[in-house]
């Protein structure tokens, strides 16, 4: 987390036209007519790289409580909202990043576990779709709550490290997208190891599955629906930190992501890890290759015709397990 | 001390009821604005100036003698909502006039029942339909598109530039800047080469951009559309080290945007009213005193920077309670001519002429084109 706390606008650059910025750019010069013969085919899949790491951030979230509860999180776009909107109020205010990150972590998780004590534990007993109409009310309230505190504003976070993209083949990155992409990967890795092998996460699945059951071999299922709360609002807080440098974050940027997470979460298989950062990918790569190269007024329109496929071909997700039966 | 707290009572119940009768004989302004919501960095600014001036202009005694009373509904940025709205203002608070409509679409729902009820009515909105064709009732304050996108091209004609790639938002601002773009660019022997689009909450367009790299005849990129997005467009711009002379419309003209684009902004060209460099304009300027009024009233009363949205509320009032005072009364037929009669009004957006055919009265050089040089704005020309 060393490089987490560099602010890049905190480097002493002369102002000056972006184009004549930065060491990279005499080995650029070099390098543009070759990179103007490359294919661009190459950008685009960078392109829908970052755009899909942070779809498959927001999936993840949605994956986590719905192996949990069956529950679909409509308010995980909000985790993630709120997870920027502190990190970068927090900076704004003279913190520094990696303080402003983990404080904003923390605060997310805290507002996971009251929504679930608030809203979610006092109607548990009510049908798995009241739960869902519930947390779309709560996202409403987040969100009302984070525009009167902390302004209706657009932020930014400083990048972890640095603003100079990376070339490659002559497409570039930015080093920030790599950041996304490797935490994401990380936390599929953490939850498939705490679902698969640890007793509370083992726990989490067989309350899912069967609540009486697990109750009776012993399994605290109030803990349980708490527990996944935190944790998904902890992913989501995170991600919202990771993402706000590319792609800034507004009171109500938690709309957009919570929809496409949902999308690349129901892509993916939902209940998958695995199947929430593919589900992610693939969706922003198939919309950046809609707009490099049929046309960029379809690229919006793409994803809900990709879900409408798969719901249509495979039910159950890329990734998914075969239905089992919950009603 | 009995004694004195009966004749307190009485005196605060004369003062009621003195009150009361000040409050019934008051001018009712009405306002629809979009103050949460996705326009909401539009309507937010244009409320606090609202009720700002409104108090300014009572502690001053008021309009025709009478104290305003300003009636303001939040349309949450839904342009039905507006519309329901509108007829609470018409049939129960029984307005003297409209301020609002934060966005186009709020105020063409409005647009009916205004005219139906004969209000005077003066839009806040961008979108040239607004005063396009003419309507009795409704006049407006903001700029047009069509004159963001000549301003630009016509730098772009002093520079040289024949060929231009366009990239505009999806949004209703967006799209129609496109469509007004696209309309003018023959005008300024400006072909457009490229026509791409972006959505509102985008987080990488880098794809759009890599076909216009790709696109050889373009010698300058034109950004149309307003928030965070054009934003994470000039960051792409930087990123992908896009050489082109890059414009943006008066959609990012806030300082949001230089905030998060950071130093990627460097060089953008926009055009914008010139409350953004009130401090900077020569002495001479008609517009400077007013401007630097304005800017430093707000922000005192609420430490926060000014935007033209609020200087469009600014506008609307005042050359409301202007024609009202010509008028000599809040009879709506008589403030309404007397708000087509407007001229010489030296207000935030420009110099405003109307006429029965103009319900606008600014002239394209009501834009001023601005550069962004070391994070701040500057007059380009």
């Amino acid at each position: 987390m060393g490089g987490a706390c560099h602010r890049a606008d905190g480097e002493p650059h002369p102002p000056a036209p972006p184009r004549k910025r930065g060491e990279g750019r005499a080995a650029r010069a070099a390098n543009d007519d070759g990179k103007r013969r490359l294919s661009p085919f190459l950008q685009f899949v960078f392109s829908g790289v970052t755009i899909g790491a942070t779809y498959a951030l927001a999936a993840l979230g949605f994956s986590l409580i719905y192996n949990a509860s069956g529950v679909i999180n409509f308010a995980q776009g909000e985790f993630i909202m709120i997870g920027g909107m502190l990190a970068a109020v927090l900076t704004s205010a003279g913190v520094p990043l990696w303080l402003a990150a983990l404080a904003g972590v923390a605060i997310v998780a805290v507002v996971g576990l009251i929504v679930e004590k608030l809203a979610i534990e006092p109607a548990r007993d009510s049908e798995v779709v009241s739960l869902i109409i519930i947390t779309i009310g709560v996202s409403m309230i987040l969100r009302g709550l984070v525009q009167v505190t902390l302004g209706k504003g657009n932020h930014a976070l400083p990048s972890f490290s640095g603003d100079q993209p990376i070339h490659a083949f002559g497409a570039t990155i930015l080093p920030q997208s790599l950041w996304v992409l490797g935490v994401s990967t990380l936390l599929v890795a953490a939850l498939a190891f705490f679902f698969g092998r640890t007793r509370t996460g083992k726990g989490i699945l067989a309350t899912a599955y069967n609540r009486l059951a697990a109750q009776l071999v012993g399994v605290d299922t109030r803990r349980v629906l708490a527990l996944s709360f935190v944790l998904a609002a902890a992913i989501g807080g995170a991600g919202g930190i990771l993402i706000a440098p590319i792609a800034t974050t507004s009171y109500d940027a938690g709309v957009m992501l919570g929809l496409k997470g949902f999308v690349a979460a129901t892509l993916g298989g939902l209940g998958s890890g695995v199947g929430a950062v593919f589900g992610g990918l693939f969706l922003g790569l198939f919309e950046a290759m809609t707009a490099g190269y049929i046309s960029s007024a379809y690229k919006d329109a793409a994803p809900f015709v990709l879900v409408l496929l798969i719901l249509v071909l495979r039910p159950q997700g890329l990734f998914g397990a075969k239905s089992t039966d919950r009603v | 001390m009995r004694r004195m707290f009966k004749s307190l009572l009485a005196a605060s119940v004369a003062l009621a009821i003195l009150q009361g009768a000040a409050l019934a004989d008051t001018i009712k302004i009405g306002s629809i604005l979009s103050t949460t919501g996705p326009a909401a960095f539009l309507g937010d600014p244009e409320q606090k100036t609202l009720q700002l001036y409104v108090d300014q202009i009572n502690k001053a005694g008021g309009v025709l003698g009478k104290q305003i009373e300003l009636i303001v509904y939040d349309d949450g940025s839904e342009a039905a909502k507006a519309n329901g709205f509108a007829k609470r203002l018409i049939e129960d608070d029984k307005v003297d006039a409209i301020i609002g409509g934060t966005t186009t679409g709020a105020s063409m729902a409005m647009a009916p029942l205004v005219d139906k009820a004969e209000i005077p009515f003066i839009s806040l909105g961008g979108g040239v339909v607004i005063v396009d064709p003419v309507k009795k009732w409704m006049f407006k304050v903001a700029h047009n598109d069509r004159m963001a996108a000549e301003k630009v091209f016509a730098d772009m004609q002093k520079r040289g530039i024949t060929k231009v790639a366009l990239l505009s938002e999806t949004s209703g601002f967006g799209q129609s800047g496109r469509k007004e773009s696209l309309a003018a660019a023959p005008k300024y022997g400006i072909e457009i080469v490229a026509d791409e689009t972006y959505g509102a909450k985008d987080t990488d367009v880098t794809a759009q951009l890599t076909k216009i790299k790709g696109n050889a005849g373009a010698q300058a990129i034109f950004v149309f559309g307003l928030g965070q997005g054009p934003a994470i467009v000039t960051k792409n711009i930087a990123q992908l080290g896009l050489t082109l002379p890059h414009y943006e419309s008066h959609g990012v003209a806030s300082k949001e945007y230089i905030d998060i684009a950071g130093r990627a902004s460097e060089g953008v060209r926009l055009p914008a009213a010139a409350i953004l460099v009130a401090s900077k304009l020569p002495d001479a300027d008609p517009q400077k005193k007013i401007l630097i009024d304005y800017v430093k009233a707000y922000t005192d009363r609420y430490k926060l920077d000014v935007s033209t949205f609020g200087g469009h509320a600014y506008d609307a009032l005042h050359i409301l309670t202007a024609a009202m005072t010509r008028a000599g009364s809040t009879d709506k037929a008589k403030v309404r001519d007397e708000i087509e009669k407007t001229t010489g009004y030296v207000g935030t957006g420009g110099i405003v002429n109307m006429t029965p055919a103009d319900h606008l009265g600014l002239s394209t050089a009501a834009f001023r084109l601005l550069e962004i040089k070391n994070g701040d704005w500057t007059l380009a020309e």
